[in-house]
């Protein structure tokens, strides 16, 4: 009798800890945006143009070099910051610069950013700018249907035209 | 800390009712950690065996065992899910358990920031094992693993981008998170191994009760809500809710209800404050045990006994060919174990100073035999009782009078057995032990290391010609003072019935007396 007492109790202890498990294993479910949302996610990795223009060395200049180092162009290392730009239905929704990684800032500059837009038919002008100054010079725009759930990611390919629009 | 530590002992005392102490859950925290890891290796073979280790054919092949196979592959897939939840629970008590006793700091030191770098690789080998399913649930942690580490600018190339498109996901990266969830475990593993190192005979395998019991319930939490994928991993969208593990996913939505950076700051605050806890919480130590060369033959047994391997054999400091035992006093409890295991620690040898080959500075072999002596001097009437008992147990004061002597050592296995029979034959009618009780020994094995040396099973040993009937030790009722009273009383009638003790006074006594 006590023995059936005592498997009793430890199936009364056991009980609790499977529902525990049981339960917080899969509920509550998260929300991770909101119903009636889409996600817009912009993420690029690009080096800018060289800050510094290149510039072409004289032959006095080349004469004076040990001769595996005359390179006819001096070029400095260092590189522009990116600066994106997000329009959305013609508000400025989201703008970044991001420097160039590295000591010498001479690396690819990166940029990773999200945010939800309420479902639904929505402008949206990307723009980046990847040398030191002056306008924009790589501009994307559409009209996109982004449904809820849909995730849209902006991303920069050079070599497929500049900014793209992923869906 | 108290509050947590008096809420612990309350429930371990509950628990002891329906399982025993020996079989506590509660006092097994450790060991079941370990069953969780081993259940979760051999459900992850089977598992492994049957996964298409493609991006393409993950999914179907989870799929596959839940539907086709719900009764075997599906079961097994159930329990790696809630054996890994189970591992969460076991962990996170076993961390607080030690906590609120605090049992981090000194001897326990290395054993409690050893434990520190488990609780990452814990939850690196659960949370990458949720992705390999590729289901929605996959897509929203690897997203969310890859933004929290993306705001450490760390690397060239943000790991978040692995992610962002169908195309970017190659089968090879699938392959290096395959690798990653059977070779993270298996640092767990090797860092679990680490982390009883500085333990004298670490148990790593739970009471046959509890892991039938643990298996048991995980087959039937299996059975009862078998574990399910998402809907699969599709780039073009965002998973809007997941059902969330909530044991090892919960950082995730945390993350998103702070930032990436606020939960390094958490997440990395929180491990710096256990490491440095030790030393944060640290007190002065006890004087450590030590060796005299002189009485020790180096036979080991206090290498064999002490609980936190602080004691180890090397050649001995005069004797060419010998061994002598070396504390590392780092290591040491004081807990007096190892003088207990010493055959020179005994209270028939003649020498007015009596020095053990290892003894504590503290509560020397000598000191105790010279306290035993004057308590038994003191004893008169009928029922004389020579109480034992130990820091970690109850407080014995309360108890003393005419016809008992009480002597409280740091750990009840610090007594070696001859000091009972010493007891017997020098006016004592009875010799009864109280020590923790059962499941409680403060440094971890001294009521299994006395019940051996009183069975005969372990040097030193009760000698077979005292008499056991004048020796008891408290029950399970041990901590409460009623139940000491108790038994105590219940000791006295016992020992009327058995009469006076033969006049067997040791030379010592009849030359002190």
């Amino acid at each position: 009798m006590k023995a059936v007492l005592r498997i009793a109790a430890q199936f009364a202890l056991y009980l609790p800890l499977m529902l525990l498990i049981g339960v917080f294993s899969t509920w509550p479910r998260f929300q991770v945006i909101a119903p009636g949302e889409a996600l817009v996610r912009v993420s690029m990795t690009h080096a800018g143009a060289r800050k510094v223009a290149c510039r072409t060395r004289s032959a006095a200049e080349l004469a004076k070099l040990a001769p595996n180092m005359r390179n006819p162009q001096d070029c400095s290392r260092e590189r522009a910051a990116l600066v994106v730009e997000l329009e959305i239905d013609g508000a400025l929704a989201w703008r970044t610069e991001a420097q160039p990684a590295g000591l010498q800032r001479d690396g690819a500059s990166t940029i990773y950013h999200r945010m939800t837009l309420p479902a639904g038919r929505h402008r949206i002008v990307a723009r980046l700018r990847d040398t030191a100054d002056g306008p924009f010079n790589h501009v994307r725009e559409a009209v996109l249907e982004l449904p809820a759930g849909a995730a849209l990611l902006i991303d920069f390919a050079a070599d497929k035209g500049g900014l793209q629009f992923r869906t | 800390m108290h509050a947590l530590d008096a809420a612990f002992v309350r429930l371990e005392r509950v628990f002891d009712r329906a399982f025993g102490a020996a079989a506590n859950p509660l006092r097994h925290l450790g060991t079941l950690g370990y069953l969780m890891f081993w259940l979760l290796a051999l459900s992850g073979l089977y598992l492994f065996i049957r996964f298409d280790t493609s991006i393409d054919g993950a999914y179907a092949s989870i799929g596959r065992l839940s539907d086709a196979e719900w009764w075997f592959g599906g079961v097994l897939r159930s329990l790696h899910r809630y054996a890994s939840d189970a591992f969460v629970v076991v962990v996170a008590l076993h961390l607080l358990r030690e906590l609120a006793a605090g049992r981090f700091r000194g001897f326990r030191a290395f054993s409690w920031i050893s434990g520190v770098p488990l609780l990452w690789l814990l939850y690196a080998s659960g949370v990458i094992g949720y992705w390999l399913v590729w289901d929605a649930r996959a897509q929203f942690s690897a997203l969310a693993t890859a933004e929290w580490f993306h705001a450490l600018g760390i690397g060239a190339e943000p790991m978040v981008r692995n992610f962002l498109g169908a195309e970017a996901v190659p089968n090879r990266m699938f392959s290096l998170f395959v690798f990653l969830h059977i070779g993270l475990p298996l640092a767990l593993l090797a860092g679990m191994w680490i982390h009883v190192q500085r333990l004298g005979r670490p148990r790593t395998l739970s009471p046959r009760p509890l892991l039938a019991g643990f298996t048991a319930m995980l087959l039937a939490l299996a059975l009862a809500l078998p574990a399910a994928s998402e809907v699969p991993w599709d780039s073009a969208r965002v998973p809007v809710s997941v059902a969330q593990d909530w044991f090892l996913l919960f950082w995730q939505p945390l993350m998103y209800a702070t930032s990436p950076l606020a939960l390094w700051a958490i997440l990395g605050g929180a491990t710096a404050a256990l490491v440095v806890l030790p030393w944060r919480a640290r007190r002065p130590a006890l004087p450590a045990a030590v060796v005299s060369p002189q009485n020790c033959n180096g036979c080991g047994r206090c290498v064999d006994d002490c609980p936190y391997q602080a004691v180890l054999l090397a050649p001995h400091a005069t004797k060419r060919g010998a061994f002598q035992a070396v504390v590392m006093a780092e290591r040491c409890a004081a807990c007096g174990i190892c003088a207990g295991a010493c055959p020179s620690s005994t209270p028939f040898r003649a020498d007015a100073d009596l020095v053990s080959g290892i003894d504590l500075p503290g509560l020397t072999v000598n000191a105790l035999r010279a306290r035993l002596e004057a308590a038994l001097g003191k004893l008169a009437g009928d029922g004389r009782v020579v109480l034992f008992g130990c820091e970690g147990g109850p407080a014995l004061g309360a108890l003393a009078d005419a016809r008992t002597a009480a002597l409280t050592l740091p750990c009840l296995a610090m007594l070696p057995p001859s000091f009972i029979e010493y007891a017997l034959r020098s006016g004592a009618q009875g010799v009864l032990l109280a020590g923790c009780a059962p499941g409680e020994c403060r440094y971890r094995q001294g009521l299994e290391i006395t019940a051996e040396r009183l069975a005969g099973a372990r040097e030193p040993h009760l000698r077979a010609s005292v008499p056991r009937a004048r020796l008891w030790q408290a029950g399970d009722r041990v901590q409460d003072a009623a139940g000491l009273r108790e038994s105590l009383a219940g000791f006295r009638t016992a020992l009327k019935a058995l009469g006076a003790p033969p006049p067997t006074r040791p030379k010592r006594a009849r030359v002190a007396s």
